[in-house]
């Protein structure tokens, strides 16, 4: 029998997450979105109500919880603000190699930390060279016996200028190309690592993206995550558990957009009337408000598969449910817009915003193009 | 030190109530979303730091109601309770029952310190914990923005809000402290908190368990009626002079309060 009930503990999971998102997210979000900096103390707060580092298994002390979880919680965190998501969002993703691929000791030291206090992580895959096609990175880490001397760059690290640790993917030999790659855990202090400038970006302003350099960083060999050659395994399986949180958060920001639009139409007279009475602006919403629905519902899907060990639907559902939420979102926001007029175009309404912010759930972590790319590749094999 | 909080689950601050078609209550059935009254979340958090500075004791929230306010003992828990205990009663209760209940049920566990909003945001009636303490027999204090538990535990100082100013209160143990909004910043539920909640088994006690069964509501709600729907607003038109001559006129003719 299918069911799409959230259990008891997940309902009061969202109920916590919305009023987190309501007393600490929404005051300060245009705020943030304005001034570009990095919100510390709405961060510390999450990671003190322990939405933070969830998947962390029970034996290391953490909660243990899935991806279903995870997509409540972004499905939230979205309709508050998706750059301070998308911070919490990538902590997910920067940890997700070493507890998908670590040994028991490298969780225990490198994620242990996490636990004990609100630290950050990244998830450093795309090159300025490599983008979509990630496998053809460059950055490399040559074997120096007991450790790994790391060179190259990176681009558009989310969190690179606040984390303690980033998630390399680096390759011991490029002509292997995606078989050459591996996966190393690189202290954010170590000598030789250059920050790039914060960039200043359309929407999503509150999450900090640089680029990084390394120059001949010393990586303990201790702390390479799965097998030499495996990386490229470890960044697509990651990517598998948080596409669809990724994609639930653009579904977050499109309910907001809707629940303003609603609430506007009915303020908002012209010709005598709320403009909710127009059957023009009637069937916008309604459309907008069935898309939000279909999102969550594959969004859903995805992370249950996932949880119940499907992987390989869980993949499928995954893009599914990126692809659609991220294009949808857009097109939810664009409505929204469109509905408040041109009140809408100024940042004293919040619809702008979110249509800054959710382009780049479009883009980041595979744009909408590799999603239909991995989603055809499906439904065409043999 | 065995600290109590009395919980009340209320209807949350969004719905829109609707009158029944004979005027006697709210649509209960039509309220989507149930939240724990407010002042109470703010008697909780001061349940839970009284522990915390006192470095010792349990708290123990407890509600009286129909099976839905199981949901905001859970919440309770997840904000860190130790212990629940769900009194089951049906709707129709009034603060009488409800108050003989929750007394009765306190007096089984003998706590220390009883916390309680100082009032539920539903019917506003500012009443249960002033009965509560009255049937357990002790004192109590309401419209509190500090509490300062003795070292000795024997005894509390509660700084009350009145109009303009402070009072501050002394008290000896048990007793019942009724808060207001201002006395501190209740936490949210944590995750691992509700995990945690999720294990965690609430007592149930029914009516008759207390020993109670005969009592009868002594109040019966005899009509509700919404506020009268708001006129619409006139915005005046023309010059400013002549805008200013209308609006004077219409304060003295139609609002008459010049
Ligand atoms: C704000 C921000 C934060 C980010 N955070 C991170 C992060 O934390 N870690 C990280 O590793 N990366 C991060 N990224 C990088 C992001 O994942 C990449 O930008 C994305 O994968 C696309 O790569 P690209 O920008 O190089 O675009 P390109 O790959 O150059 O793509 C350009 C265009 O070509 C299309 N295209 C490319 N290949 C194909 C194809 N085969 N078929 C059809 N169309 C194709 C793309 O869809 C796109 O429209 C972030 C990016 C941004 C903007």
């Amino acid at each position: 029998m299918i069911s799409f009930q959230l259990t008891p503990e997940q309902q009061a999971l969202k109920e916590m997450v919305a009023k987190y998102v309501q007393g600490e997210v929404l005051p300060v979000a245009a705020k943030y979105d304005e001034s570009s900096e990095f919100p510390h103390e709405v961060i510390h707060k999450a990671w003190e109500i322990g939405i933070m580092n969830i998947a962390v298994p029970q034996k290391f002390g953490g909660l243990g919880l899935g991806v279903l979880d995870d997509v409540i919680i972004n499905e939230e965190l979205g309709a508050g603000c998706l750059g301070i998501g998308t911070s919490i969002a990538v902590n997910t993703l920067g940890l997700y190699p070493i507890l998908l691929f670590g040994t028991d000791e490298q969780i225990q030291r490198l994620v242990g930390p996490f636990l004990e206090k609100p630290l950050l992580a990244s998830f450093c895959l795309t090159e300025p060279g490599a983008g979509s096609d990630a496998a053809s990175l460059t950055t490399t880490a040559k074997d120096m016996g007991d450790h790994y001397l790391l060179n190259g760059s990176k681009m558009w690290i989310t969190n690179a200028g606040h984390a303690s640790l980033y998630s390399v993917f680096c390759t011991t030999d490029k002509a292997l190309k995606g078989k050459g790659i591996c996966c190393l855990a690189v202290d954010a202090k170590s000598p030789g690592i250059t920050l790039g400038r914060h960039e200043n970006k359309l929407g999503q302003r509150a999450s900090d993206t640089r680029a990084i350099t390394f120059e001949n960083v010393k990586v303990p060999k201790e702390n390479l995550i799965g097998k030499v050659g495996e990386g490229f395994k470890v960044a697509l399986k990651t990517l598998d558990r948080t596409r669809a949180s990724i994609a639930a958060s653009a579904v977050g920001a499109a309910r907001a957009a809707l629940q303003h639009s609603i609430r506007y139409s009915k303020e908002r007279k012209q010709f005598n009337q709320p403009i909710s009475q127009f059957q023009a602006i009637q069937f916008m919403l309604a459309d907008m408000a069935t898309k939000v629905e279909a999102g969550r519902a594959l969004c859903y899907r995805a992370g249950s598969l996932i949880d119940e060990g499907f992987d390989e639907d869980g993949n499928l559902a995954s893009a599914h449910a990126k692809r659609f939420s991220a294009d949808m979102a857009m097109e939810v926001a664009t409505d929204a817009v469109q509905i408040f007029g041109g009140y809408g175009y100024t940042k004293d309404y919040p619809v702008e915003k979110i249509m800054r912010d959710v382009k780049l759930v479009q883009i980041y972590e595979g744009t909408s193009q590799i999603q239909r790319v991995v989603i055809a590749r499906n439904i065409l094999k043999d | 030190m065995n600290i109590f909080v009395l919980v009340k689950q209320v209807p949350d601050t969004e719905t829109k109530i609707r009158v029944n078609a004979s005027s006697s209550g709210i649509e209960a059935k039509e309220i989507a979303k149930w939240i724990v009254n407010p002042y109470d979340e703010h008697a909780i958090e001061e349940a839970l730091k009284t522990k915390e500075k006192l470095k010792e004791g349990t708290v123990t929230a407890i509600a009286v109601g129909p099976d839905r306010v199981v949901e905001a003992l859970r919440t309770a828990l997840a904000m860190g309770c130790d212990n629940a205990i769900h009194i089951k009663a049906d709707e129709s209760i009034d603060t009488y029952v409800a108050a003989k209940a929750l007394a009765a049920a306190c007096k089984k566990e003998s706590p220390q310190l009883i916390f309680a909003g100082k009032q539920a945001i539903d019917d506003d009636q500012a009443a249960t914990f002033g009965y509560v303490a009255e049937y357990l027999d002790i004192p109590s204090v309401s419209v509190v923005v500090k509490v300062d538990v003795a070292t000795d535990k024997k005894s509390l100082r509660a700084v009350r809000e009145v109009e303009g100013g402070t009072h501050t209160v002394e008290t000896s143990l048990p007793a019942l402290i009724a808060v207001n909004q201002g006395i501190n910043n209740p936490r949210y539920a944590s995750l691992p908190g509700i995990m945690k909640a999720k294990k965690k088994e609430i007592k149930a006690h029914t009516l008759a368990d207390l020993g109670l069964g005969s009592e009868t509501a002594l109040t019966k709600d005899s009509a509700f009626a919404l506020p009268p729907p708001r006129k619409a607003c006139v915005i005046l038109q023309g010059e400013v002079p002549a805008q200013v001559k209308e609006l004077v006129k219409r304060l003295r003719e139609e609002a008459k309060v010049i």
